[in-house]
């Protein structure tokens, strides 16, 4: 089968542009990523990964594969498995009859991964496009080339435990995704990302997320325990820059999506916000960077800074989400 | 971010690969750039990884002094911990904690260890021993 591989900055809008680039609707990263409203902020204390709070820059895992369907009259069709066995048998029967297969898998299991990112996080997509005798033939958007994949160890990273388990599921576009209205779905979607950013009733979500990150991280004891603070405030960065390219990431990805906004609709209001867009997301990187120093102790460790830092952030992404709400009335 | 400004420090957790990330091009435009890795991603991914490292050294320490079991040691060596071995197990937390006794898990029946194995992607072989 003749597959097309395009490098990616996150696993699941990755995935769902080079899927439906091969079904013929030549859809870029950012495009699938703003259509579904994937952008948001959440703070989430009461999950944790190695006992520290999850933070996160997007919305959940499967956002992005569900917010797609709707702007795109599309349908994917997802298929869990009770066993390996079933599991790896469909996927066969599903490559067998010429369709790519988008997978959920676990990095800790997937050995061409670089070490010292194999982590036991559970939702990263990747996309198989066929079968060589023991090897799948996956296209891992995060990674530059195609890859190959031992099937023992695929069967392990879909069928692994634990948080976000993806049960072996499997997921495939029913139907030819065709180009969708843009001067109806495009406002829709901005629309949706601003209602998430500032009216999520919970304070842990959106710019309010930011802010109750912001206090969490003022708390921080930088004298008694430094090597748990600097672990928390570490783990906040790690999410930004590395579980899927992240926060500043993220909202270059965002970013992106304006401009082609303004050039479909022909609005450069729209150009104009991704400019201030892509400051913010510069400032994520400051943040990101003066939290790395003091994790080193070349600056340092003062949390009150870095609580001043987010609550700055969060006060520019407040009037940015406010702004983009009013160029859409 | 410019395109001119993206990081191509090398950062050694890629081990060698480079990511994707969307800077601005002198039209300003953005696009799709390769980066070879920032300094910052590789200290807060050393850190992870450092201390995790540190809880497998520790535990290895403690099962060659006699006061754990190999249990633990390749618990936090495969960068988990009791919560997420309780999960991909499906035995209950204070199970796990008490596997740790050495005199406990010297006396584990063959049906636990294996799913032990199981779930940790080791054969009982592995899981009764540490490298010394």
């Amino acid at each position: 089968m003749s597959f097309e591989h395009r490098h990616a900055s996150h696993c699941e809008s990755g995935v769902v542009a080079n899927m439906l680039r091969h079904h013929g609707l030549d859809l870029s990263e950012p495009m699938a990523f703003g259509l579904s409203s994937a952008l948001s902020f959440a703070y989430l204390p009461i999950i944790r990964i190695n006992g520290l709070p999850l933070v996160a820059y997007r919305m959940p895992p499967r956002f992005i594969l569900k917010g797609i369907q709707q702007p795109l009259g599309l349908k994917m069709r997802f298929e869990t498995f009770r066993t390996p066995d079933s599991g790896e048998r469909r996927l066969d029967e599903l490559l067998a009859a010429g369709r790519v297969v988008g997978l959920q898998t676990s990095v800790f299991w997937l050995p061409y991964m670089p070490p010292d990112l194999r982590f036991h996080f559970n939702a990263h997509n990747v996309l198989a496009y066929g079968r060589d005798g023991d090897d799948y033939l996956l296209s891992d958007p995060v990674a530059e080339e195609t890859v190959r994949c031992a099937a023992a160890d695929l069967a392990r990273a879909r069928f692994a435990r634990g948080a976000l388990a993806p049960k072996g599921l499997l997921y495939y576009p029913l139907g030819t995704p065709r180009e969708p209205a843009w001067e109806s779905v495009l406002p829709k979607a901005m629309r949706k990302t601003t209602r998430i950013m500032l009216d999520t009733p919970l304070p842990i979500i959106g710019v309010r997320g930011i802010r109750r990150l912001a206090a969490a991280v003022g708390r921080l004891d930088a004298s008694r325990d430094a090597a748990r603070s600097k672990l928390f405030i570490g783990q906040v960065v790690r999410m930004q820059e590395e579980i899927g390219t992240g926060g500043g990431g993220f909202r270059f990805i965002y970013a992106a999506f304006l401009q082609e906004c303004a050039a479909r609709l022909n609005r450069p209001v729209f150009d104009e916000l991704a400019d201030r867009l892509i400051d913010i997301g510069d400032e994520w990187r400051e943040f990101a960077l003066a939290t790395a120093r003091m994790i080193r102790d070349r600056d340092p460790l003062e949390p009150p800074r870095l609580a001043g830092l987010l609550n700055a952030l969060a006060e520019r992404e407040k009037s940015f989400f406010g702004d983009l709400r009013r160029a859409l009335r | 971010m410019r395109e001119s400004d993206v990081p191509q420090e090398g950062n050694r957790t890629l081990d060698g690969h480079r990511k994707t990330v969307f800077a601005r091009g002198a039209d300003g435009r953005l696009k799709a750039v390769a980066s070879a890795g920032w300094e910052v991603e590789e200290i807060v991914t050393r850190q992870a990884v450092e201390d995790l490292e540190r809880l497998a050294d520790d535990a290895r320490r403690r099962v060659l002094a006699g006061q754990t079991s190999p249990l633990e040691y390749h618990m936090h060596r495969l960068r988990m911990d009791v919560p997420l071995l309780a999960q991909v197990t499906g035995l209950w937390q204070w199970r796990i904690r008490r596997h740790f006794r050495p005199a406990v898990f010297a006396r584990l029946s063959p049906a636990l260890l294996a799913r032990y194995g199981e779930a940790m992607g080791l054969t009982v072989a592995a899981l009764q021993r540490v490298d010394a």
